[in-house]
């Protein structure tokens, strides 16, 4: 029996009038890859940022790894083996890409507070991050200095930097956005083989990598979710159906 | 090979700032020794705040109020000596003193201390709201400075000789001096560490992105307000030691002018550079001796320099000198 | 301490209130509209009371002066504008806050050099001069009267400037989004310097407005742009309507602080110690209470998000 790693229950977000998340309960279970897809508008930011703890919902909870951390910061949510993507690329541009790994292992660690020891000489640091890097094939531009990277070559790292905290669950925000067909299909065989490591919820526009790499689907339209399910079962959904194609289709 | 030239400039510029003076004393010239004591302490205060400023993105106009503190603390202990009137009773006895490791000791500890709370406050905040913060909170100590009449209060505090520092005739000039080029040095080379170190790597790193700090379950406020303690402590070391250059301390070390022109030392010389606030006292002392000879109205020349600085030579005199920063590492 | 000394207290409040609404409304246009914190503020303070003092002297009309303060400032900061602060547009606060730094020590040398170190002495007009006799038996100076009087016409002013015209409707698009009033086809940047050369104006007049119960000296502005940044801080950047309520607190509580705070030490300790603690407490009280804001709401009483 697959364990829970990641659990909301009932969440409910409004601004203003707009109700940008409404009774929004999913899970995520080791070893699978839960996508969560929904046009544009359809709550999937709002919903990642009360996962990762930059906003607090008006009402319902966040569980990870069985403990509720509603009222946790996006750190602590971190520290707890959350590892994050985000859509835009957040890295620190100044750095070399090698860096921006060690930086993710140090946080890993979670003892930044060394004020004298040179932090690019230290092997525990820099074995993690070298290791991250080889895994997602961005080795050879280690010594690069990051805002030189292609789009793509960026998404790559964000996903190194990930690696380096050796998370319990992965949340990636689009991670194959901009990336190419060539490049999302080497980034859909690496995630394939992540889950084994650690838990994904993904939230993808790229329907073929969704539809090829996820265990189950949550379709979120109108801040509500409407159907979960495997791929087969999302596709015959009539409420997916009408929602993403309009009536005529559905009918 | 950017990095060598940089390199190669910054030990010819701390040599320089070696070599002049001992030309000087060999010359009998103790006013260049003095000046030159004057560009080592205020580099002091610079290196202090660009750890706060290059390293954090922190932009501190408040850094005067660490300056100052030094100073006082400087003014208070050495005031108290040389009156003979204890400073306090309770719990024991303390009649001040006028012994420079006691009263640098008292100068970083109570500079850090004000750091602590006044960035905790300011650290809530960030952009332009941090800025007007941190020098609203200068401009209180300054206020209260100028009312505070037990030390001299608008007249400030003058002591008649010298702090003594055991083993050494500090008043001497060249000996006053080595006290403050040594510990220019030993700042320097504790920046240079701190940049390299795991700590520098994540505060730096919180200036280029917040959310990448946090999102690998780092706290940026934290960072931010150690790294905020330890350069309010250099600026109030420097502070100290500046009021025993003088043998004075008034509250224009706390006016916002001050905090202005420590930032003015960092930009000379090259924002985020180590030595930048070396290359950047050193050409302010230079420009204020040679210009405000010509001029008392030299300050008009410093406003153009900074303007055209800012606006056409982001990288200042180390910029200009040793081309575009390389990445870091 | 009788009921009228605290009326004038308060009156005097409300004139060191208005006096920084001027100074800070100018400021936080120029933040809200341009994203620009500009540290010069204070020169155009004292540019307005200079040329003030200056045609005074020559006319000896004081609505000459003030209409001299109104027009040297305007112009001296649309100068600034065109030369200097729209290059600082697209720069970030550091280059910012040094460029207008450097335009301080520009702006006090280049005076002390035209005018020398002596404080100029703008007189109050004889016609306002003396007291004026209040309901409730006060005894105020009329001048300072007039001053709050000139301070909230143009403070009433300036909300309706913002909210009914043509011109407030572009500030206020330019605040939401700039990008967006430019391919509307608004000239932005002689909005720019409009709003800039505004906000010196306003300045200016109460550099001038002030510097007639002051003196007039170089450097006069730096005390005042720094309470105006209390004042916007406690208020929120940006909104007008926070410089006002944020001007007339820190205006109340600077001038009631300083007169009543000794005295409230003085029924607890004895007299001299008594001034000098409450002159102290009392120098750093808008601090505290800026301090105290700020831990309620980071982004001040009217601010959006920090």
């Amino acid at each position: 029996m697959a364990d829970l790693v990641l659990q909301t229950n009932k969440l409910n977000k409004s601004f203003g009038a707009l109700k940008a998340s409404s009774d929004v309960s999913l899970d995520l279970l080791t070893g699978e890859i839960h996508a969560l897809i929904g046009p544009n508008g359809a709550g999937k930011s709002t919903l990642i940022k009360q996962i990762a703890g930059n906003i607090a919902p008006d009402s319902g909870t966040v569980e990870l790894l069985g403990r509720d951390v509603t009222r946790l910061d996006t750190v602590a949510r971190a520290r707890m083996g959350l590892g994050r993507t985000f859509q835009i690329s957040a890295l620190a541009m100044e750095y070399t890409v090698l860096q921006n790994a060690v930086l993710g292992a140090l946080g890993g660690q979670g003892r930044p507070f060394r004020f004298f020891r040179n932090v690019m000489k230290d092997p525990g640091l820099l074995e993690p991050a070298r290791d991250a890097l080889e895994r997602v094939g961005l080795v050879d531009d280690a010594g690069r200095r990051t805002a030189d990277l292609s789009h793509g070559q960026r998404r790559q790292l964000e996903v190194a930097v990930a690696l380096t905290l050796q998370p319990k669950l992965f949340l990636m925000d689009e991670p194959m956005a901009g990336l190419g067909a060539a490049g999302s299909k080497e980034l859909t065989g690496f995630l394939d083989g992540l889950r084994q490591q650690a838990p994904i919820l993904l939230v993808e526009h790229d329907m073929d990598a969704v539809f090829a790499l996820a265990d189950r689907i949550s379709v979120l339209v109108y801040g509500q979710i409407i159907a979960t399910g495997t791929a087969d079962e999302i596709r015959a959904n009539a409420e997916v159906r009408r929602a993403y194609l309009g009536e005529e289709d559905a009918a | 090979m950017m990095l060598t030239r940089e390199r190669l400039l910054n030990w010819a510029m701390i040599a320089a700032l070696l070599i002049v003076p001992l030309a000087a004393w060999s010359l009998d010239e103790p006013f260049i020794i003095t000046l030159a004591t004057k560009a080592a302490i205020l580099a002091l205060a610079g290196v202090g705040l660009n750890i706060a400023l290059g390293l954090g993105g922190m932009i501190s106009l408040g850094h005067a109020a660490f300056f100052g503190i030094g100073g006082y603390a400087m003014g208070i202990l050495a005031a108290h000596a040389q009156n003979y009137e204890p400073l306090f009773a309770w719990p024991f006895l303390f009649e001040g003193s006028n012994q420079m490791p006691l009263i640098w000791l008292v100068a970083v500890v109570f500079s850090a201390l004000a750091a602590l709370v006044i960035g905790a406050l300011s650290l809530r905040t960030s952009g332009v709201y941090f800025i007007m913060i941190t020098l609203a909170f200068g401009q209180m100590l300054y206020y209260f400075a100028i009312s505070w009449s037990a030390y001299g209060g608008e007249d400030g505090l003058s002591i008649w000789v010298r702090n003594e520092f055991p083993g050494l005739n500090t008043l001497d000039p060249i000996q006053f001096f080595a006290i403050a080029y040594v510990i220019l040095c030993l700042a320097l080379v504790f920046a240079a560490r701190l940049a390299r170190s795991p700590f520098g790597l994540a505060l730096a790193a919180a200036r280029q992105n917040e959310d990448r700090v946090e999102a690998v379950g780092l706290t940026p406020f934290t960072l931010r307000l150690i790294a905020f303690v330890i350069s309010g402590a250099i600026t109030g070391l420097a502070g100290a030691l500046f009021a025993d250059l003088n043998r004075f301390v008034s509250p224009t070390m706390l006016s916002w002018h001050t905090s202005g022109e420590i930032m003015i030392f960092v930009i000379l010389g090259g924002v985020g550079r180590l030595y930048g606030p070396v290359a950047g006292a050193a050409l302010y002392i230079m420009l204020e001796h040679l210009l405000g000879g010509i001029s008392d109205y030299w300050q008009i020349f410093l406003g153009l320099l900074l303007l055209l600085i800012v606006l056409f030579a982001r990288g200042g005199l180390i910029g200009a000198l040793a081309g575009r920063e390389k990445a870091h590492g | 301490m009788t009921y009228i000394l605290v009326l004038e207290q308060i009156l005097n409040g409300l004139q060191l209130g208005v006096m920084l609404f001027l100074m800070a409304a100018g400021l936080t246009l120029v933040f809200g509209v341009m994203g620009l914190i500009n540290l010069a503020h204070g020169s155009l303070y004292m540019v307005g009371a200079f040329a003030a003092a200056a045609v005074a002297g020559w006319t000896g009309s004081f609505l000459l002066a003030l209409i001299a303060s109104l027009a040297a400032a305007a112009a001296a900061g649309a100068l600034m504008e065109l030369v200097v602060i729209r290059r600082l547009y697209q720069r970030d606060h550091l280059d910012q806050v040094l460029a207008t730094f450097a335009l301080i020590l520009i702006f006090s040398e280049g005076t002390r050099w035209l005018f020398g170190s002596f404080p100029l002495f703008l007189d109050v007009p004889s016609h306002l001069s003396g007291p004026v006799s209040l309901p409730g038996g006060i005894e105020y100076p009329l001048y300072r009267l007039t001053i709050i009087l000139i301070g909230l016409a143009i403070a009433a002013g300036l909300f309706l400037l913002i909210a009914r015209t043509r011109i407030g409707i572009q500030i206020r698009a330019g605040e939401a989004d700039r990008e967006m009033i430019a391919a509307l086809g608004v000239d932005i940047s002689k909005l720019y310097t409009l709003v800039f050369a505004l906000g010196a104006a306003l300045a200016g007049l109460a550099g001038a407005l002030v510097g007639a119960i002051q003196s007039v000296q170089v450097g006069m502005g730096e005390p005042v742009l720094i309470l105006a940044f209390v004042v916007i801080v406690i208020g929120g950047i940006g909104s007008i309507k926070g410089a006002l309520a944020g001007a007339l607190l820190v205006g109340m509580t600077d001038t009631l602080g300083g007169v009543f705070l000794p005295q409230l030490f003085a029924v607890f300790m004895d007299p001299a110690s008594a001034a000098s603690a409450g002159a102290s407490l009392a120098s750093m009280l808008i601090y505290i209470l800026m301090a105290a804001i700020l831990l309620v709401r980071p982004s001040g009483l009217y601010g959006g998000s920090a």
